[in-house]
């Protein structure tokens, strides 16, 4: 039976209610009083020479309050990075500036040049188009391998090339994988694209800031996943503002998908202005300028190689990517094709020997960060489809061909940096099995191919890396950050809790899941609990929520920071009832003495805590508040296993998606509604990428996807039902939970599974087609069947 | 500027309009009806839909001067009258339909249009319907079965299937 209450159930979320009745307070809800709006005028060009910038007819109309340039910004510092990655040749990469607004040259479409404060966000949008820019166009570097060849215009002049970084890993193994290669029975390669995307939580980014002249203190009210690692980027290294005076306000956000972890110029520009002009300052994202403004994802171009010995194991890996940054590199950007990518190319599988090189290339386009999966999904991409192919090639059966090579012992050390704790691949592989009737599949072909139509069946598998990370790990990878979580219990006198956590929620409904944890841990009712999030101002120091962290990471804090309050009222508890402590026990909010039949409330403990008139007070303090900081020892390794089935029509290339499954291994489970949410999302975002999304730029540089009426966003009517299971689980040996995270998972592995099925329609046909970039548009796939 | 009055949610409501302010920055701004979401600028996304004369409306495709007198329904006043959730707005908790809740009340607006024009619908005429509200985050799986659920089909509960 499924549970009612605590870990396992699925509550109602609390946060719907607000939602659902118009109530939620988003950051565009929040106005200030005496406010003014920023508009920012952003380069319509990829790459230029500013040589000059006549603000004097925006300044002059009525309504304006002042006109920003980067010479009004002198003080300010650039954007910074939060990773550095070395190259092979032991050099680090090349870190460029990214200053607020332009100064002297635009970089991409969408590089803010200037900035117009006034007193409504028309006037200000007005004023943009009377400030005069002369410009130089230059030459724009747009493709990767263009870029990176000789005599190619260069992004910066202060750098060698356009070459950010060129890494190795492992190198020392470089040789090892080469023989591996030259002594292969068979050798499976494949060249292909993992395209741009844009990541468009529903809700545009928005900031406010504000400068309080009394206390000297700036507050910031922004669309973050990760409110205190804005405030520490942003004050100390662009702004310099110490934290004590600094606050950021995340309230609620419509949904991130990694591209509000980063801190972005408008951030800082707002703050900076608020103080500058002495009234708050609001600026609004449209969704065109979403489009060029956000921080876009993936962009890899691969050459992956897989080599099998005779028994058809595979014996090596060695990939090739050139990794795009755009113009400059975001706060993750460089980690997300090194660290997150590279240690992921094992896979499932118990290859030896894996060698990844990854060239990072600054092109005149939007920055390049983390999207759902970032890195994971183009490792998972590559390699599920390059063992697809050597299937295919060697004429076996392509899920006989990855269970043969399952890694089956945990834990796992992989030729790629990382332990895997825990898995079992070949269960879910089992359960996927029995959830799509593997052995009907001919029959279903067969009804198709009489409709006119060519079925295929696609399946892959995924591994990835979540709950990030161990502090210590990565700081030795280049992180310039610690990776723990926080939480603060409060209890208060009458027996109330107010949990504080650094972790983030922007749908993934931590208000309610978190509530679960704790109340279940001491037996009271979750309407007892109440989680606050996204204010610097109540919230514990913590680095909020992206890459599947926050039951992890963040709920582990949650934990220990309970425990704590558990043995503190367990010892108040053992002084009212005069018992010694370790008889003293605590199930469904009720404190017992082992072997007798007394018995305090909940309540009765906490209200001691703060009315301390019968006390242990030369033993402990008065209150029940605790804090914990967790730092994980390991990543967690979420793994599945997905399945998806397409009809092709012949005639014009049009593919559609007859059914999906995925059987994924999470570990333990908290909230089972809100863990298949999100797999749900995932999954359509993932198809989202093999059908139908790209984020494309021309030869010189403009953004030919600047909108919804050009950027294909998947709609209720292009994905199906999904079939999800979770119950596969071995759960995580490292935290306290056992839980692993879901939030990426069905972005990382569903976009293999859709090539997957396509290509296997396709042949079917007797279309001998390898491979199809993503996306998998009608017209492509049609000229695929052309040859 | 001009002053437009229309009824809102069943009261008369005012605010000032330039000739330009859309349906949806007139609510926003004029009354700080804030429920209703803007997500896009090209009349793509849904998360704007309100209800103009009992019709379901992008709010960003219209502009307020025009609508003096209309009547307008918005997300605030979708509730019942003792303040409890509509059967639709209910069916939307009860199935998990939604996650960061940006889209959620064009979706619901859209979702109680459908119903009150084919109150019986099947899978394919909710997602046919519901092309023009995007979500980024369910899927839709579940916004499908809310609606369905809240038409009063039998539909799976759930973390149950």
């Amino acid at each position: 039976m499924p549970k009612d209450t605590g870990i396992g159930a699925s509550p109602k979320r609390r946060e719907d209610l607000r939602f659902l009745t118009g109530k939620g307070r988003y950051t565009d809800d929040i106005n200030v009083a005496g406010q003014a709006h920023v508009a920012f005028l952003r380069s319509d060009v990829a790459h230029g020479a500013i040589k000059g910038i006549d603000t004097s007819a925006a300044e002059a109309l009525e309504g304006v309050v002042r006109v920003f340039t980067a010479a009004d910004l002198e003080a300010v510092g650039g954007i910074p990075c939060g990773w550095q990655i070395t190259s092979i040749d032991g050099n680090p990469m090349h870190e460029p500036k990214h200053p607020i607004l332009a100064e002297g040259k635009v970089r991409h479409v969408g590089d803010p040049i200037a900035a117009v404060v006034a007193e409504t966000p028309q006037i200000a949008r007005d004023a943009c188009e009377a400030i005069e820019v002369d410009i130089e166009e230059l030459p724009a570097v747009i493709d990767m391998k263009a870029a990176v060849a000789d005599g190619a215009p260069k992004v910066h002049e202060d750098l060698p090339g356009n070459l950010c970084y060129d890494w190795g890993f492992v190198q020392e193994n470089k040789e090892a994988v080469d023989q591996a290669f030259a002594d292969a029975a068979h050798v499976t390669s494949l060249e292909l694209v993992n395209q741009r995307l844009v990541a468009n939580p529903m809700e545009p980014r928005v900031a406010v800031g504000d400068y309080a002249a009394h206390n000297d203190e700036s507050t910031l009210y922004t669309t973050s996943q990760n409110p205190h690692v804005i405030r520490l980027l942003m004050g100390a290294f662009v702004l310099g503002i110490p934290e004590h005076k600094l606050r950021v306000v995340a309230p609620d956000v419509g949904g991130g998908f990694g591209t509000k972890i980063f801190h972005y110029a408008e951030e800082a520009f707002c703050t900076f202005a608020a103080k500058a002009i002495g009234r708050p300052v609001k600026w609004t994202c449209s969704r065109s300028e979403a489009f060029m403004s956000d921080a876009q994802g993936r962009d890899h171009v691969t050459k992956i190689e897989l080599a099998l010995d005779s028994d058809h194991n595979f014996t090596a890996i060695r990939t090739e990517t050139y990794a795009n940054m755009g113009a400059y590199l975001s706060t993750f950007a460089p980690s997300i094709p090194t660290w997150l990518h590279g240690t992921l190319m094992a896979g499932n599988y118990k290859t030896p020997l894996i060698y990844v090189n990854v060239k990072a290339v600054f092109t005149n386009t939007v920055p390049v960060d983390a999207y759902r999966g970032a890195g994971r999904p183009e490792a998972t991409f590559q390699l599920e489809r390059v063992v697809d192919k050597a299937a295919r090639e060697l004429g076996v059966d392509p899920i006989e061909l990855r269970r043969k090579n399952f890694i089956t012992e945990f834990p796992y050390a992989t030729p790629v940096a990382v332990e895997y704790d825990t898995g079992d691949y070949h269960a879910t592989m089992d359960k996927l099995m029995t959830m799509i009737d593997r052995d009907g599949f001919a029959a279903r072909r067969a009804q198709s191919e009489a409709n006119g139509k060519l079925r295929g069946l696609g399946v892959n598998c995924y591994i990835e890396a979540c709950g990030i990370a161990p502090s210590s790990l990565v700081g030795q990878l280049g992180a310039r950050a610690g990776l723990y979580e926080s939480a603060t219990v409060r209890v208060n006198a009458t027996g109330g809790l107010v949990v504080m956590t650094g972790s983030h929620s922007h749908g993934q409904g931590h208000e309610t899941s978190f509530a679960q944890v704790v109340a279940d841990m001491i037996g009271i009712d979750e309407g007892q609990v109440e989680i606050v999030h996204g204010d610097t101002a109540n919230t514990p120091m913590g680095m909020g929520t992206y890459g599947s962290r926050s039951l992890a990471v963040g709920g582990s804090a949650l934990v220990r920071a309970t425990e704590k309050i558990i043995t503190k009222a367990k010892k108040i508890a053992s002084h009212l009832m005069e018992a010694s402590e370790s008889d003293i026990e605590l199930k469904d909010g009720k404190f017992t003495v082992a072997g007798t039949d007394k018995e305090l409330a909940w309540g009765d403990v906490t209200l001691a805590a703060y009315v301390p008139h019968n006390y242990p007070l030369e033993e402990i303090e008065p209150g029940l508040e605790e804090t914990a900081f967790y730092d994980p020892n390991n990543f967690t390794y979420p793994s599945g296993a997905y399945a998806c089935e397409v009809e092709v029509d012949p005639e014009t290339g049009q593919v559609e998606i007859q059914s999906f499954a995925a059987a994924d291994d999470f570990g333990n489970v908290v909230n089972p509604m809100i863990v298949e949410g999100q797999v749900h999302g995932g999954i359509a975002q993932g198809i989202g990428q093999a059908l139908l999304e790209n984020c494309a730029y021309d030869e010189n540089g403009q953004l030919l996807s600047a909108s919804y009426m050009d950027y294909s966003m998947p709609r209720s009517s292009d994905v199906p039902m999904f079939q999800v299971d979770h119950s596969c689980r071995t759960p995580c040996t490292h935290n306290p939970l056992g839980v692993k995270g879901c939030g990426e998972a069905g972005a990382i592995g569903s976009p293999p599974s859709v090539v997957n099925a396509v290509i296997d329609a396709l042949n079917s046909g007797g279309h001998e087609v390898q491979h199809i970039d993503m996306p998998l548009t009608a017209p492509r796939v049609w000229a695929a069947m052309q040859g | 500027m001009t002053k437009v009055t229309m009824t809102v949610n069943g009261t008369a409501r005012s605010a000032e309009a330039e000739g330009r302010t859309l349906l949806v920055d007139w609510l926003r701004e004029g009354l700080r009806l804030t429920g209703t979401h803007v997500g896009c600028d090209t009349s793509q996304c849904g998360a704007c839909v309100v209800h103009v004369n009992g019709e379901a409306v992008k709010a960003c495709s219209v502009l307020a001067q025009e609508l003096d007198g209309a009547e307008v329904t918005t997300i605030e006043g979708m509730a019942e009258a003792d303040g409890s959730l509509s059967a639709v707005q209910q069916a939307f908790q009860d199935y998990h339909g939604l996650q960061c809740g940006f889209c959620t009340p064009g979706m619901v607006m859209s979702a109680a249009a459908l119903l009150k024009e084919n109150p019986n619908p099947s899978e394919s005429e909710v997602r046919h319907y519901l092309e023009g509200n995007i979500c980024r985050c369910t899927g839709y799986h579940n916004i499908v079965k809310a609606v369905m659920a809240a038409s009063g089909q039998e539909v799976a509960p759930v973390a149950a299937e």
